[in-house]
């Protein structure tokens, strides 16, 4: 859209950023992207988000919005004129906004206890925990060939980010998320072979590198 | 409201998430029904069944859907009675909003409830981060009589339910928010004379009677 300045102030790795990539990728939409240091925040960022200084961040026109799931509703809501995201229907709406909180309060902790476990024990537990939310996820998702149906939307794109960090999980816990959830890994497949959602994906296996290299530093290996 | 509209509300007479919603089913002049749910003594088929992940009030049953998670069904009231609107028109106003109903939703009940968990150091550490999240929310208000601006909108109906406990944390705490944060505390007595507020808000001592109760349940008296 002429005129609309879009910068995406963002950290590759974060799933949390992914799903902002993938909904601006959807609309079609043009904007800059830039890669923010976490150990060494950029003045913008400070300014842009001063509550959570959190990434991501989409400035659009110079005013900030901040919070993934919320940036991906502005988006929806801006540029409403295709490729809807969200469902119409008030109902339909809340169960999609319910699983999207869902996946927010869950797997991103439990995912931590793999990611930054201090022990095997530790690990384990994050493993059961991310394997429990997983089925909770394959039982919403149904028969479906998308959480949100026929089509590619709001909860899919809460949830594909954390693709990127499947490889760190299954490799630090030592177990396959394809044995355990085939319906779910059959669902990020189909999502992978969308080209917005593959171009927004950080590499698995850099992620992991990034964990490892992570876990070094904070001497926890 | 046609006659075939039917509203249930599982409730608990004390919790601030489901004041919350009558707030908001009061705003919009909705009639329901209410189902007091025994939490600490046994819920009820009906609530296990209407909310089978998290199994807790409020939960609204429209024409016997339900709506789980009181920010959630705030958004939901909002959007299929869009009549007086309680989010703003624009975009970018809702994004706003949301920032900052989730922004209260992750900070506000917690840093009470380390309020009344923690005794010495620690309950001086939580008073002072209660504080600061207020002294937040009192910085996105600013100079409005309400978060929306000039009128009482949907971050108001998400904050003030909460603040029937407020109370109970200033004897715990030691503290008063009158003297720490007077705008946020005329902000409070500017929404307690609406109706809909008034005709909900929890009698600020029952509250402080029941935190002496879970204080005494958790051992910290």
């Amino acid at each position: 859209m002429a005129g609309d300045e879009l910068i995406l102030l963002n950290y590759w790795i974060s799933m949390f950023g992914a799903r902002v990539r993938i909904a601006l990728e959807e609309k079609g939409l043009n904007y800059e992207y830039r890669e923010e240091n976490l150990q060494n925040k950029s003045p913008l960022l400070l300014q842009m988000n001063p509550v959570h200084k959190k990434i991501p961040v989409l400035i659009h026109n110079g005013k900030p919005i901040c919070e993934s799931n919320i940036i991906v509703q502005y988006i929806d809501e801006f540029w409403n004129d295709k490729t809807p995201l969200l469902p119409s229907d008030p109902y339909e709406k809340a169960q999609a906004r319910f699983w999207a909180d869902y996946i927010d309060k869950k797997l991103y902790d439990s995912g931590r206890k793999i990611t930054w476990n201090k022990n095997k024990e530790e690990a384990e537990e994050g493993k059961k925990e991310v394997l429990e939310i997983f089925k909770v996820l394959e039982g919403a998702l149904g028969d479906k060939p998308y959480f949100g149906g026929e089509n590619f939307g709001y909860v899919d794109i809460s949830l594909i980010g954390f693709h990127m960090w499947f490889y760190a999980y299954e490799t630090i816990a030592n177990f396959s998320i394809e044995a355990e959830c085939p319906k779910l890994m059959a669902w990020d497949k189909r999502c992978l072979e969308r080209k917005t959602v593959a171009k927004s994906l950080g590499d698995p296996k850099a992620v992991y590198d990034i964990v490892l290299k992570s876990r070094k530093i904070k001497g926890l290996d | 409201m046609p006659t075939n509209e039917e509203l249930l509300l599982l409730d608990l007479w004390v919790s601030p998430f489901s004041t919350r919603v009558k707030i908001a089913l009061a705003e919009k002049g909705l009639s329901y029904k209410t189902q007091e749910e025994d939490v600490l003594g046994g819920k009820s088929d009906l609530l296990l069944k209407s909310n089978p992940l998290y199994a807790k009030v409020p939960v609204l049953l429209h024409n016997g859907k339900p709506v789980v998670e009181s920010t959630n069904i705030v958004y939901y009231i909002d959007e299929t009675w869009p009549s007086p609107q309680l989010l703003p028109a624009c975009s970018y106003g809702k994004s706003t909003a949301r920032f900052w109903a989730d922004f209260i939703d992750k900070k506000v009940f917690d840093a009470g409830r380390n309020i009344w968990q923690s005794k010495g150091e620690e309950l001086e550490a939580a008073k002072n981060e209660f504080i600061d999240i207020l002294k937040k929310l009192e910085g996105a208000m600013g100079d409005k009589d309400y978060f929306g601006g000039d009128k009482f909108g949907f971050v108001d109906v998400i904050l003030i339910g909460l603040t029937t406990w407020f109370y109970a944390y200033e004897k715990y705490g030691g503290f008063k928010i009158e003297k720490e944060c007077p705008k946020f505390a005329a902000w409070v007595n500017r929404c307690k004379e609406r109706d809909s507020v008034a005709k909900n808000y929890i009698d600020p001592e029952r509250t402080h009677e029941f935190v002496g109760l879970l204080r005494k349940m958790h051992g910290v008296e």
